[in-house]
């Protein structure tokens, strides 16, 4: 049985529907998978660095919109936002609010996003010791100069590692936009079996590919990283 | 060139500062010894408007702030720039070299151009005696060197006074020497200088007047050879008696 198994998994049959595979895969990837991350974090991180600058400013009711904009968002599932902004906005009628399942994603997935790693940004600024921001003023700088030479450039290096998860397990979460039809890498990989009926082949065909994205990006990381520790005693 | 009047500062239910009167000459070193807690680095914060007093008045080269009114940021931000402030614990900016640090306070905040305030910066670290660690990162420098840093870059501003808040403190006590000696000459050069410190032989040699404070208030002042040798109030003498030790 075993042999049985085994041998059928990578007969010529197997490999041919690996290969066949393989392009519309891809395509997937490069289409829609890492636009849709690309575009996603990118919106994110602006919502997060805003995010977590209103909730450390000390006026009140900006940093109550960000909390409770944070709190809603970790308080519920991303699949449960991305049928919200789709389905549910999509259904009141609204023309403007009516979006293509692309847009309906990167707007899902940068809210989203965007509560997430404004924690990680809050948690790096905090990170700074208060005598950078004393030298800033000391100087004469005004609270954003102070923000924007001295405390963001030093909060980025301490934030790489955190939102370089959040970047890789952003990758994956795109698989959810599957369920709203957009042609990323595991719809794709969906319609395939559909047709081949080989859900353990291609679904791990997938997998290996996401694999591969993420330990592509953790190399680019590990690059960024170094880049930004030069000014740091290794 | 400054001057302050009865200026006053609470943290909850400790008050820090009791009614500070101060008067520092143009071109006067003045040096503000007393134990811990006696408030001598909250009064110098407060001449750089790192803290604020609750009460009272400070002027600065013919600009007053008056703290029983609320100040703009504008005016605090304006204020600031007439003193150079040095940190005990340098607080050199880590992600700029050396000569950046310099750059940073008249390219950003003075606006002044690149080149120009490159040509100044790199001046400065030269008269601080860093020439050659001019392209170099603050962790590549030793205390002493970083604190010489952080002379220049609050000498950058062209400040109207230089303040030091235990500039030596953090120090190995091999390179306390550097730093002293590169105030004296800031000294010479009949800078207006306010100085927190503990080391007694710097003030007796530069400064021209001493005060010495305890429990927020100032209890006694005095040319640096009266002060030490001859101290009127009580607690200046148990002071004395125990740094000397």
């Amino acid at each position: 049985m075993k042999m049985y198994l085994s041998s059928s998994f990578f007969s010529s049959e197997n490999i041919a529907i690996l290969q066949d595979s393989f392009i519309p895969l891809l395509k997937g990837v490069l289409s829609y998978t890492i636009p849709l991350t690309l575009i996603s974090f990118v919106i994110g991180l602006f919502i997060a660095v805003v995010t977590a600058v209103f909730r450390i400013s000390g006026i009140k009711i900006l940093a109550g919109i960000a909390r409770v904009y944070v709190s809603i968002i970790r308080g519920t599932p991303l699949l449960v936002q991305l049928f919200i902004v789709f389905f549910g906005l999509g259904n009141l009628g609204v023309d403007f609010l009516k979006f293509e399942p692309f847009t309906g994603t990167i707007i899902a997935f940068s809210l989203n996003t965007g509560a997430y790693a404004s924690e990680i940004i809050r948690a790096s600024i905090l990170s700074i010791e208060k005598g950078q921001w004393e030298a800033s003023s000391s100087i004469g700088m005004s609270y954003f100069q102070s923000l924007k030479r001295v405390i963001l450039p030093q909060a980025t290096r301490v934030s790489i590692p955190p939102l370089s998860n959040s970047f890789i397990g952003l990758v994956k979460e795109t698989s959810l936009a599957s369920t709203i039809l957009v042609s990323e890498m595991f719809r794709k990989a969906q319609e395939i079996v559909a047709t081949t009926y080989t859900p353990l082949l291609v679904y791990v065909e997938a997998a290996a590919i996401y694999w591969v994205i993420c330990f592509i990006l953790s190399l680019i990381q590990d690059r960024i990283e170094t880049r930004l520790n030069r000014y740091v005693k290794t | 060139m400054i001057s302050t009047q009865k200026i006053s500062k609470q943290f909850g239910d400790l008050v820090v500062l009791k009614d500070i009167d101060l008067e520092v000459e143009k071109g006067k070193v003045v040096v503000v010894i007393g134990p811990s807690g006696s408030g001598k680095t909250t009064l110098l914060r407060c001449l750089n408007l790192l803290e604020q007093p609750e009460s009272g008045l400070i002027s600065i080269d013919q600009q007053s702030i008056d703290f029983g009114k609320k100040l703009s940021k504008k005016e605090i931000r304006s204020f600031r720039k007439k003193s150079g402030m040095v940190f005990q614990t340098y607080n050199l900016f880590p992600h700029f070299t050396a000569l950046q640090n310099v750059m940073e306070g008249p390219v950003t905040v003075q606006k002044v151009n690149k080149t120009e305030a490159k040509k100044r910066a790199a001046e400065l670290l030269t008269k601080v005696g860093l020439k050659e660690k001019i392209d170099v990162f603050p962790y590549q420098l030793s205390g002493g060197q970083q604190q010489r840093v952080g002379i220049a870059r609050a000498m950058a501003i062209d400040p109207k006074v230089m303040l030091f808040d235990e500039p030596t403190s953090a120090l190995d006590p091999e390179l306390v020497g550097e730093v002293l000696l590169v105030m004296k000459d800031l000294a010479k050069e009949g800078r207006t200088m306010v100085v927190v410190t503990h080391e007694m032989k710097f003030a007796k040699e530069v400064a021209d007047e001493v005060i010495f404070m305890d429990e927020g208030k100032i209890i006694e002042r005095g040319e640096p050879v009266d002060l030490f040798e001859r101290p009127k109030e009580e607690r200046t003498k148990k002071f004395l008696n125990l740094i000397n030790q």
